[in-house]
């Protein structure tokens, strides 16, 4: 790992109001470096959603900073949000988010289409990607023609597309089988080895600690020690 | 086609039932529009048919006239005294009035007769496809209009009957002069039509009044006016505005018409804003996955901006093909619709007004989005 790409200080973030107010983060320091695949596990409501959605500048923190590529997340309005978004993150859902009534080409093609990048490089630039998650022989086709893991790389494909500094996977083998949630995550190992970018995914399913480079855990809104991937069935890479 | 207006056209479509009952909401709101605001132009035109069909240059009507059908009266003698101002090279006078025609059956129908001295210059009838304007100077003949021999009960050329009593003979018809109040004019020679109405010589409605070549209209309005007290001169745009005004405002007819548009705007704008607003509602965690993914708000205005425009112009497209049958099934009738081309491109921009003033209700639930609504689904 060469380049920090998220960095983030003293974050906390406090939800709700009233009596409804949760502390869901606390006191949180991270960095997260480029060329390598971080996992963030923990059980469910421990804030590693919450986490994600401030690392993915979808949310401010309440406390501490965020820095995204040398830019602070905090002050910023729901525009300066989004462009941040736009220009240096991609993301990866746990249910795909695709659209219905775009093909999975189009559905590819609108991250660089929101981007303002059209015409003939952006379709040779879709097509490219989607050969690279070997998908291009169902480009025409719309997501519900689609099996689950064949959706979520569409997904994949869409978060690399614009070649992002930091993919951001939200529970991405959660609506997978096995096989599929393996295939998924050997994907997102692939594109994490490149050195400028990094993968960050969130995920309760200890058997994927094996493709990562870094886990972290968390409980309760707080950041435990740094544990060293294990080596378990789903392990894909002999580094460790 | 733009990936923006793929999305736009498919989210559309997506739910075609709804799809049809926006296009059904739009097209009823505009063929409403097009009918009311096509009768008001087919009135208009009605209610000045008789002055934009006039030679004049002026018209001498008495103080407060409120309309060609107006049955206030000059003496004539205004006419002499007018003859004799500078620029002035003819004065002709015109007179209108109620009658009655003798069925043969027995019975009489209203008429309203307008008269002048064609010879010289006063109103004739127009569109003339049987007999000739000429054949009117003979004293008792009278030219029709062809819609209205059902109800005068003849059958064309040579029929003969009574006006008020009088004999008279139809030695004209025309196609096309229909009155808005449904009562059958009927042209013929200044006296004959004075006897008719029972005007006496020294009586006129109004005076036609023509210049001579190259006099300024504004100043012989102004003579006229400083040389004949108690009358108007007015040109015959002013004249028709008048006339306008008073048939379409005075009467309440423009109002009603008026309100039958509004009502049309609102009804299209609750349908098409409801439907839309359902649409962005259905499409929210696509909204959201687009805002997630960096999207400005702008492309997703567009989006729905663009879905009014594509509902806009095929419910336009739709509506104008009904609005042109409607126009076509009307011509013929007393009162006509009529589709200028303003009048459709003004409609076109009223839709398209309408479909994008209703997007902001929906954009309005997308300016609130959070992103992050799409990490807890």
């Amino acid at each position: 790992m060469t380049k920090s790409i998220i960095h983030a200080t003293n974050v906390g973030k406090t939800l709700g109001t009233g009596a409804a107010q949760v502390q869901a983060l606390k006191h949180v320091d991270l960095s997260l470096d480029g060329g390598g695949m971080t996992l963030l596990m923990g059980p469910s409501g421990s804030g590693k959603t919450t986490l994600l959605s401030l690392l993915g500048g979808m949310l401010t923190p309440s406390e501490g900073t965020v820095e995204i590529c040398g830019h602070s997340t905090e002050g910023a309005d729901a525009e300066e949000l989004a462009e941040i978004r736009r220009r240096y993150i991609g993301f990866v859902f746990q249910t795909f988010h695709l659209f219905p009534t775009l093909t999975a080409a189009e559905n590819v093609q609108l991250a660089l289409d929101v981007r303002g990048e059209r015409g003939a490089m952006a379709r040779a630039r879709t097509r490219e990607v989607l050969t690279k998650v070997d998908l291009v022989r169902k480009a025409e086709s719309f997501p519900r023609q689609l099996s689950g893991g064949e959706q979520q790389r569409v997904a994949i494909a869409r978060a690399v597309v614009a070649e992002p500094a930091v993919i951001l996977a939200d529970e991405p083998t959660a609506a997978l089988d096995g096989v599929n949630g393996q295939a998924i995550m050997a994907l997102l190992s692939a594109i994490a080895r490149e050195p400028d970018r990094a993968v960050l995914v969130v995920t309760h399913d200890a058997r994927l600690t094996g493709f990562a480079d870094k886990v972290l855990h968390i409980e309760d809104g707080v950041l435990v020690p740094e544990a060293a991937p294990s080596s378990n069935v789903y392990r894909m890479r002999g580094s460790a | 086609m733009a990936l923006v207006a793929t999305l736009a056209s498919r989210n559309l479509l997506q739910d075609r039932l709804r799809f049809v009952a926006t296009l059904i909401g739009i097209v009823f709101s505009v063929v409403l529009v097009m009918v009311q605001m096509g009768l008001y132009l087919g009135f208009g035109r009605m209610v000045t048919t008789m002055i934009d069909h006039a030679p004049a240059d002026l018209w001498i009507v008495s103080r407060g006239t409120k309309s060609f059908e107006d049955l206030s009266l000059l003496d004539t003698r205004i006419g002499d005294r007018v003859r004799t101002l500078a620029g002035v090279a003819a004065v002709v006078p015109v007179v209108i009035g109620f009658s009655a025609w003798q069925l043969p059956g027995g019975g009489m129908t209203p008429i309203f007769v307008v008269g002048s001295n064609i010879a010289a210059g006063g109103i004739a009838p127009w569109d003339i496809v049987n007999g000739s304007v000429q054949a009117l100077s003979a004293a008792g003949h009278v030219a029709v209009d062809r819609t209205y021999f059902g109800r005068l009960d003849v059958t064309g050329i040579g029929a003969k009957t009574e006006i008020r009593g009088l004999p008279a003979q139809v030695a004209a018809v025309t196609d096309g002069i229909r009155s808005f109040t449904t009562t059958p004019y009927v042209f013929a020679d200044l006296n004959s039509a004075r006897s008719y109405i029972g005007l006496p010589a020294s009586s006129a409605s109004h005076l036609l009044v023509r210049l001579k070549p190259g006099a300024d209209i504004g100043q012989v309005q102004s003579a006229i006016q400083a040389a004949v007290p108690n009358v108007e001169a007015l040109t015959p745009a002013q004249f028709r505005t008048r006339s306008r005004s008073f048939w379409l405002f005075g009467t309440g007819a423009g109002a009603a018409l008026f309100a039958g548009a509004l009502l049309g705007v609102i009804v299209g704008t609750v349908i098409v804003a409801q439907t839309l607003y359902s649409s962005t509602k259905d499409h929210l965690y696509e909204f959201a996955t687009l805002r997630a993914i960096g999207c400005s708000k702008g492309y997703i205005y567009t989006v729905i901006v663009l879905q009014a425009l594509i509902s806009a112009v095929l419910g336009f497209v739709i509506a104008a093909v009904i609005g042109f049958a409607i126009v076509a099934a009307t011509a013929k009738t007393s009162l006509p619709i009529v589709i200028t081309p303003s009048l459709l491109a003004a409609l076109f921009l009223l839709t398209v007004a309408m479909c994008v003033g209703s997007a902001m209700v929906a954009i309005s639930r997308v300016v609130r989005l959070e992103p992050v609504m799409v990490m807890a689904r």
